[in-house]
This record gives C-alpha cells, sequence and structure tokens, in this order.
C-alpha cells in the first residue's frame, strides 16, 4: 500500500520554526510506524532525528503523536492508523531535534517520588514473603517502561509542568501498595502536594495511551483515597 | 533561543482522547462561564449600594433577549458542571469503579436531560409567552 507520512521537523542549525515534512512510499499494511520511520531515514532522509532502542515494545523509547494520539511506533501496524499518518513529538516537552524531545524534566519527577525499594528493617533469613493477594494490590504498576505516553497526553501536564504526571504516581504507586515496603509515606507526603496526585482531573487520556495497558486512573485513583484515608 | 515544546491551543483541541478528554473540556468550558456570570451578579449587586435607580437601570441587561437566552446557557453551564463535578468526585474517591466510566457518563447524561430539558422548556415558553 502506498502510505504518505507527515513528519514534524525542528532543525534548529537549519531553520528557527518547526515545519512539516511529507514523505510517500511503499509498505506493508502489517509494518509499523517505526518501519516507517526507519526506512524515511535510512532511504530517504538521513538527517531525520527519532529516539528507538528495543524496537519491540520494552525501552519505551519511541513513544510519539500519531495520528493525534500517543502511541509507541513500535507498537502501531500502518493497517490501524491508515495511509496518511502524522508523526509528531510529544506534547509539552521541549523538542530538541524532529522528533527526539528533552526527557530531563519527566525523568526528574520520576525520581522525585523515591522509585526505589525502602525498608530499613533486617532482611529475614530467607526472604520477604508476600501472598498472592498482597502482590495483586501492585501487579499492574509494575508493567511501567517509562515512554511517557501518558503523562504527555495529560492536559494537567500540558498546563503544569510542575505536575508529576500520571508515570511518576504508577511508580509511586508501585512502591507505595508493596506490601514489603516501608517508603509509603514518605511518597504519600510528596505525591499530596499541589503538584501531586490532587492536580490529576479524572480525565483518562493517560489510561487510553498506555502501551501496556496499565490501568492509570485506577491507580492514581487509589493513590488519592489513601491519602485521604491515611489524613482521617 | 527556546525549544519548542509542540503545545498550542490548537493542539490541545486537536488531541485524540476520549470520552473523558470532551467531558472536561466542556466541565473547563461551563467553569469559566458560570463564574463570568458569578462576576456579572456580584458588580450588579454591588451597584446596588448606590440606590435603587442604578441597580434598576441595570436590570434591562438581564431582560434583553440574548439575555433570556443565556440564562438557557447558564442553566446548561451550572447543571452539566455540578452532574459532571460529583461524578468526578464519585470516580476519584472510587477507584473500583473506573471500569464503569462509561456507565457513569451515560448516567450523568440521563440526569442531566431529566433536570435540563424540562427546565429549559418552562424557561423558553415562559421567555416566548411574554414576547
Amino acid at each position: 500500500m502506498r502510505v504518505t507520512f507527515k513528519v514534524y521537523r525542528y532543525q534548529p542549525e537549519v531553520r528557527e520554526d518547526p515545519y512539516y515534512d511529507s514523505f510517500s512510499f511503499d509498505a506493508e499494511p502489517t509494518d509499523r510506524v517505526l518501519d516507517g520511520l526507519n526506512h524515511i531515514k535510512w532511504h530517504l532522509d538521513g538527517t531525520l532525528a527519532l529516539r528507538r532502542s528495543c524496537q519491540h515494545g520494552i525501552c519505551g523509547s519511541d513513544a510519539l503523536r500519531i495520528n493525534g494520539v500517543n502511541r509507541l511506533a513500535c507498537k502501531v501496524l500502518i493497517r490501524d492508523v491508515g495511509s496518511k499518518i502524522t508523526v509528531e513529538p510529544l506534547m509539552g516537552c521541549e523538542v530538541i531535534k524532529d522528533l527526539v524531545v528533552d526527557m530531563d524534566p519527566f525523568f526528574g519527577h520520576y525520581r522525585a517520588v523515591l522509585p526505589y525499594f525502602m525498608n530499613e528493617e533486617a532482611p529475614p533469613d530467607r526472604e520477604r514473603i508476600q501472598s498472592v493477594e498482597e502482590r495483586e494490590a501492585f501487579d499492574d504498576t509494575t508493567k511501567c517502561i517509562l515512554c511517557a505516553a501518558c503523562t504527555t497526553s495529560c492536559p494537567s501536564r500540558w498546563a503544569n509542568p510542575g505536575f508529576l504526571g500520571p508515570a511518576a504516581i504508577v511508580q509511586a504507586h508501585r512502591f507505595i501498595f508493596d506490601s514489603r515496603d516501608r517508603g509509603a509515606a514518605d511518597r504519600l507526603s510528596i505525591l499530596g502536594e499541589r503538584s501531586g496526585v490532587w492536580r490529576c482531573r479524572t480525565i483518562y487520556n493517560c489510561t487510553r495511551a498506555c502501551p501496556k495497558e496499565i490501568q492509570i486512573t485506577k491507580a492514581i485513583g487509589e493513590v488519592k483515597r489513601r491519602i485521604v484515608d491515611d489524613r482521617s | 533561543m527556546s525549544r519548542p515544546t509542540n503545545l498550542s491551543l490548537g493542539r490541545w483541541f486537536s488531541y485524540r482522547g476520549g470520552t473523558g478528554y470532551l467531558l472536561w473540556a466542556l466541565h473547563r468550558a461551563t467553569g469559566v462561564g458560570v463564574l463570568l456570570f458569578l462576576a456579572l451578579h456580584i458588580v450588579d449587586i454591588f451597584l446596588l449600594g448606590f440606590g435603587p435607580e442604578l441597580f434598576n437601570e441595570l436590570l434591562f441587561l438581564y431582560k434583553a433577549p440574548w439575555a433570556r437566552v443565556g440564562e438557557v446557557f447558564l442553566l446548561f453551564g451550572v447543571t452539566f458542571h455540578a452532574l459532571n463535578g460529583l461524578r468526578i468526585i464519585v470516580q476519584d474517591f472510587s477507584p473500583r469503579l473506573w471500569a464503569h466510566q462509561r456507565r457513569l457518563v451515560v448516567l450523568e447524561i440521563v440526569v442531566f436531560v431529566i433536570i435540563f430539558l424540562p427546565a429549559a422548556w418552562i424557561m423558553i415558553t415562559a421567555f416566548l409567552g411574554n414576547e
């Protein structure tokens, strides 16, 4: 099938303002959008800048705005988005070049929620036992690959870049609800601040954008509930 | 030179979110509308302090045809904003309901129609009857 890619370009060393380039070529319907971008870079315009690493939906480096919605380019087939495909960088992040955005603020928010295991108690002889039910409490949020598709689909984040965003809250949820962890109070204190969970307006854009199908709005709701319950 | 952020009002509108995104946008729009009316209302009540004559003269604003039509929009804004806000509160504090967002939205629309349509009908017929 003949496909036309309309690609956002920003090449500050050549041109001051962003613009769009169009590329038409033949592709298989079962090709992924990432295959199309690779074709452009390898055969049509080598100056196109984009991120990709594992190319199989694990590393999360190729999250892009494809036909108006955030997705992983390596997980979307061309037949599912049609023959006219518009590819743009993630919204609300500073564009460094073409489709490559500055992820430092995103990872700064990630680090702010203390996303690591915290437990000062002496470890048991063998292992910290956890029941199936205890594990289920945070099973879903362990799937996050930090692609930023959720955070950059959030209107609250667009309006308030200081908002921690869905991905950081999901990462905090993963440890807050882990029965072995003892750092929940510290994390809930951070998430209860103005830039925390209360900036969430229950819009569901994050849940729709997540390539790993994490129930993000539910996870954020659970954190909100936990903060309220702990205060009362 | 600062870098672009791929973020503009046009892009806000062009993001293909779902029902929740649409309702959020409407929630914001109705919120601003109700706030503007509230500001106008505070100003006219404030003018009462300068005597009833000035206040009565200003009442022409609310008797004008466009203002009567605006009242129906105000009813729409207040009713939608209140019901949507209640839905969000319920969802926020009952995370288990996250999967039932569509049903809650349908319920919200049904309640909205039950409240808004009869009230709007009464307001419009009263307005037309007085013409």
